[in-house]
């Protein structure tokens, strides 16, 4: 299985408020560029997989979009797995080339919250209102606290996540926020949830991306430029929600990381540059303990210094990430990760050969972990 | 500002909405007893309230009193109202809280006179937020 399927096109639209576009629209463009970026007509995708639009999930989503763009692939559908659904897909995406189920497959996401409703993000968990437990953020900050307690993990060493991630963007014309961070700015931002403050959190928008996926023997037979191998994948599950969970700063990304490491043959070590889900700082950081590039508990002093800045160790989100780049859940860290894989990244890590992909779901509730390598 | 403040006052409280599996769980708070569940079958215990025992599947099990002592696992600190009723509030803090039995809950730390850490011991106190018994703690 091992780079026999390569990624063999993405697309993207912009980022940031897109009024008057609804998310069938946006996957759409995402996808009309993914294929054109491939090379290939819309009539060989024989597989269409998307992640339902997280501001406004539909029934049977999958199978508008298919209508929309006049396809009746042999494999479709949507999967709700939170924003560790778009690796989740191509994985599956992956698994149905290698075994003869499909040939051409397109993988998407769009959604418009910044225009739309921002209520799946602020909205209440359940009867725990009574205690005014509200939004997303709090979830994260309630683990950060925990690691912080733990560990000793400083809301400076987040704020280092947070400059890098933003100093990546700033240099990305397509970012939405291309405003760099100081340490000082971060320390004056206000706390929405503490230990959470605002420039720990990432944006809101609206836009979509896609990839196409077929086998490497395919790629080579259309003349594909710069098919992307996958190496491996894997996912985990933390099911339990934050109250219920037995250890907050341990999440399912070990497991995950630790499958797609497997399949790819390949030691955290050989990871050149990353791509981390940056819903908030501390997702970061304890992705790269879970991942094994960091000790677990370490991931503060770890993430600090400019490690994960172009030219540090581990280059981290060097399109921006969900911080800088757009909030997307997830599919414009595959686009980054498949750029530095062709060499053609803004900020491109030289030399780069291996790429990891996280996403991640929920407070933290799944993860999907993707290996790429450098397009030979 | 005085719209929002006058806002804040109109606000509805956004009360628990008992079900038939839950009721019994507000109904014992209102009586000032906080109870979680614990398994006829594996002694397994916990909160919030399932129809299935999440470790052995068992229907079989009951509502059991808990003591009120507990532990601080984590908690936060809010400084935005995503409701109106907590805009007269903030900053409010929420915190998971472990029952010396094992169920874990979200609640409120209420009446800390010192700085709060992990770990540390709590004791229930219940309190009404809107003619709402609720399962507050505070430091032991």
């Amino acid at each position: 299985m091992r780079g026999n399927v390569v990624i063999a096109g993405i697309g993207q639209t912009a980022f940031g408020k897109l009024p008057g576009r609804g998310t069938i629209s946006l996957n759409i463009e995402a996808c009309r560029l993914a294929l054109a970026d491939a090379g290939v007509e819309k009539d060989a995708v024989d597989a269409l997989l998307v992640k339902p639009p997280t501001s406004n999930p539909q029934f049977m989503y999958g199978q508008t979009l298919a209508e929309a763009m006049a396809l009746q692939p042999r494999v479709g559908g949507a999967w709700d797995q939170g924003g560790a659904a778009n690796l989740s897909l191509i994985a599956f995406a992956a698994m149905a080339i290698e075994h003869g189920q499909c040939d051409v497959a397109l993988v998407c996401y769009a959604d418009n919250p910044r225009t739309g409703s921002r209520h799946a993000y602020e909205k209440a968990w359940g009867d725990d209102a009574a205690y005014g437990w509200f939004g997303v953020p709090a979830g994260y900050a309630m683990l950060a606290r925990r690691h912080m307690e733990e560990f000793g993990t400083t809301s400076d060493q987040l704020g280092a996540i947070a400059v890098a991630i933003r100093k990546h963007g700033a240099a990305n014309p397509q970012a939405q926020l291309r405003k760099p961070l100081t340490l000082d700015q971060y320390r004056e931002s206000p706390w929405v949830v503490d230990p959470l403050r605002r420039d720990d959190c990432c944006l809101v928008s609206d836009g979509a991306a896609a990839v196409v996926l077929m086998s490497a023997q395919r790629a080579k037979a259309l003349g594909v430029k710069k098919p992307v191998p996958i190496l491996g994948f894997g996912q985990g599950q933390s099911s339990w929600d934050v109250a219920q969970r037995a250890d907050l700063t341990r999440t399912c990304a070990e497991a995950s990381g630790k499958t797609a490491l497997a399949m790819a043959g390949l030691r955290p070590e050989d990871i050149d540059v990353a791509q981390i889900y940056d819903c908030f700082t501390i997702t970061v950081l304890m992705t790269v303990e879970a991942y094994g590039f960091a000790p677990h508990g370490d991931g503060g002093p770890w993430c600090a210094g400019g490690r994960l800045e172009v030219g540090g160790e581990l280059p981290v989100n060097t399109a921006g990430g969900l911080l800088s780049e757009t909030g997307m859940p997830g599919l414009q860290l595959v686009t980054e990760g498949v750029r530095q894989m062709r060499g053609e990244a803004n900020l491109q890590v030289p030399g780069a050969r291996n790429c990891i992909v996280s996403n991640q779901g929920g407070i933290m509730h799944t993860h999907s972990t993707l290996i790429l390598e450098r397009a030979a | 500002m005085k719209a929002a403040a006058d806002a804040a006052t109109q606000a509805a409280f956004p009360a628990p909405q008992p079900t038939e599996l839950t009721a019994p769980y507000w109904h014992a708070l209102d009586e000032g007893r906080l109870v979680f569940q614990r398994c006829d079958g594996c002694a397994n215990a916990w909160l919030p309230p399932r129809a299935e025992c999440p470790r052995c599947g068992s229907r079989a099990w009951q509502w059991t009193q808990a003591s009120g002592a507990a532990t601080l696992v984590s908690w936060v600190v809010y400084h935005h109202a995503y409701h109106d009723w907590f805009a007269k509030r903030l900053p409010y803090t929420v915190a998971v809280v472990a029952l010396a039995e094992g169920p874990r809950l979200v609640s409120n730390i209420v009446d800390a006179t010192g700085p709060l850490r992990i770990d540390m011991p709590l004791r229930l106190s219940i309190q009404r937020e809107a003619g709402t018994a609720l399962a507050r703690f505070t430091p032991a």
